[in-house]
């Protein structure tokens, strides 16, 4: 019996033949990092050990990006002291605000996550660099500051669920409402300790933007990782960028799986998650009319270029309701750029929307958009738990952009299709 | 290590932003933490809890985010160890890195209620709910886990290996 592609990864890392699910292994680590909320403790851990230098210092990123720019003193102390350590250990792939972005989004970007390699990062979104071909996955602090030292870490081979779908996606549906969908039914322990595979001729449509929304939120149903084959658009769009040599895998073609489900793409509808788990999905019209305070456009789940398109289709010429805020965060400053030069921020500025730096923002509660009580958000992000961006009783929706950026022109939460008819 | 406390019942897929919320992460003081544990969840919680508690928690405890202050805070709260059906992955590794006991078990949340007197073998597994005069077992720890128990976390395992000659591995 073969390998599926996150066991033939983590054999490869761990140097040893083949591996099984379930079985214990230390592998080698290709590249990790750590934001200005996870550091600080992983500096700790990193300075017990006791040692003069990390493992290598090109193989480590530290991105400010929750809250930076700085929201207080506190938050400044943390930036800071991520600051002194990558200039005290030269660590290479440090980058201030203004050069820095969310960073699953900017470390992609960037060419430093690729195919067939071991990505490590102190955030549990780093599943996101999964839609490369990569093994990438969310760690403590403690364990980031193994990493650190050793450039190594242990593992346990997950079992992989594969996810395929047919077909082509239907219209106004994206990535977003796939993974959603997904969640929804599995639920966010459904692929706790397993790895998520997304396969089939569906994702041949989808743009590497919305596959980084796939596997972004693996997470969320509870997986250690998400994770795609390096095809064409995946090549395409990584090796002009690729900051190291890098070699593809692939599973194999007799690779045993957990268990595989299928899903017809032109079969889907827009969806949204109500308050408060991402596993409870429903189709946007289910929720359609709901009262929204504030709309967010956003985070290292949408955030991207294909994003902020799919919102300005449906904001230009419109403007956002009235009695609704409509913020929109580009999760770097390429994207940022990139939305400038295709007249995009102008038509979110003409819409009434307030543009943000690359950041965070308001996904987390903690500044640019935090939510009163009773207060409901539509946001593009990943979470929706209690409390999770603002006060315990606000309530949030996910969605994607395009019911984002509807809801936020009609006031209440809305179809795309509402608005341009 | 045996473990006797009152219990904290806290329900299914309790998140990450229900233990700490993220806007309390501008600090790693686990004291500072520990003041806002389950303030969303639960206001007054960390105040209840006395040095020595055991949270009894459903499924997928600990659900979310990668952040170490979850078990951090919970631990300076005053929780001796907690006892879940299950956990969510990010959170089971944290919390045995910064030193915080998990057992998972299965009907050990059902039989309980906040209050109940519970004593915890962490070495046999086994469970006695006191004011019910219910028994319970815990599923028994991978062995490696075992391993970064007996070495005292990750960081201690870590350093051995990169150094031998220190820590007297």
């Amino acid at each position: 019996m073969g390998m599926t592609l996150t066991e033939k990864i983590l054999a490869a890392h761990a140097g040893v033949e083949r591996v099984r699910p379930g079985e214990l292994i230390e592998a080698r680590v290709d590249f990790c990092f750590a934001n200005d909320i996870t550091a600080p403790l992983a500096f700790r851990e990193f300075e017990r050990i006791g040692l003069p230098a990390v493992f290598d210092r090109e193989r480590v990123a530290l991105v400010p990006d929750h809250y930076a720019p700085s929201k207080d003193i506190a938050s400044a102390e943390q930036c800071r002291s991520v600051r002194e350590f990558a200039h005290r250990y030269g660590i290479v792939h440090y980058y201030e605000i203004g050069r820095a972005g969310i960073g699953h989004v900017m470390l992609a970007e960037m060419g430093l996550a690729l195919p067939g390699e071991v990505f490590v990062g102190a955030d549990s979104h780093t599943c996101t660099h999964g839609a490369l071909g990569a093994f990438s996955t969310g760690v403590g602090s403690s364990d980031l500051a193994a990493v650190m030292a050793t450039g190594r870490l242990w593992f346990r081979v997950p079992e992989t669920l594969r996810f395929v779908f047919r077909g082509q996606p239907a219209p106004w549906v994206t990535g977003k409402d796939l993974i959603l969908q997904v969640i929804g039914d599995i639920g966010v322990d459904g692929a706790r300790y397993r790895a998520m595979e997304f396969a089939g001729e569906a994702l041949r449509h989808l743009s590497m933007d919305e596959r980084f929304t796939m596997t972004n939120m693996a997470i969320e149903a509870g997986a250690k990782n998400g994770i795609m084959e390096p095809d064409a658009t995946v090549l395409d769009w990584v090796t002009p960028r690729a900051q190291r040599r890098f070699e593809p895998v692939f599973a194999d073609p007799d690779a045993e799986y957990a268990a595989v489900y299928e899903y017809c793409a032109d079969e889907l509808e827009p969806l949204v998650a109500v308050p408060s788990s991402p596993g409870i999905v429903v189709p946007v019209n289910f929720a359609a009319g709901v009262p929204v305070d504030q709309c967010f456009i956003g985070t290292c789940t949408n955030g991207r270029i294909e994003d902020l398109r799919v919102a300005a289709r449906v904001l230009a010429g419109r403007t956002v309701h009235p009695r609704t805020r409509l913020l929109v965060i580009p999760a770097t400053p390429a994207i940022y750029r990139q939305a400038m030069e295709e007249d995009l921020i102008r038509v979110f500025l003409d819409a009434g929307a307030v543009i943000g730096a690359p950041t965070c923002g308001p996904c987390i509660g903690g500044h640019m958009g935090v939510l009163a009580s009773g207060e409901v958000c539509v946001s593009t992000s990943s979470r929706n738990f209690i409390g999770r961006m603002g006060h315990r009783d606000s309530r949030v929706y996910l969605s994607g952009p395009a019911v984002a950026a509807a809801t936020a022109v009609m006031g209440r939460v809305a179809h795309p299709e509402e608005v341009l008819s | 290590m045996i473990f006797v406390g009152t219990a904290w019942k806290v329900g299914d897929h309790v998140d990450t932003d229900a233990i700490i919320p993220a806007r309390h992460l501008v600090t790693t003081d686990p004291e500072a933490l520990a003041r806002h544990c389950f303030e969303d969840l639960d206001p007054g919680l960390a105040a209840r809890i006395q040095p020595g508690d055991i949270l009894v928690a459903g499924e997928n405890f600990g659900q979310g985010s990668s952040r170490e202050h979850a078990p951090i805070a919970i631990k300076a709260a005053g929780i001796a160890c907690v006892v879940a059906r299950s956990y969510a992955r990010i959170f089971y590794r944290n919390a045995f890195n910064i030193g915080l006991p998990l057992l998972e078990c299965a009907d050990l949340h059902d039989a309980t209620e906040s209050g109940d007197r519970i004593s915890v073998d962490n070495e046999t597994g086994r469970i006695v709910n006191e004011t019910r005069g219910t028994t319970h077992t815990a599923a028994p720890l991978p062995e490696f886990m075992r391993t970064l128990i007996a070495a005292g976390g990750i960081i201690e395992y870590v350093r051995r290996q990169v150094a031998p000659g220190r820590g007297g591995a």
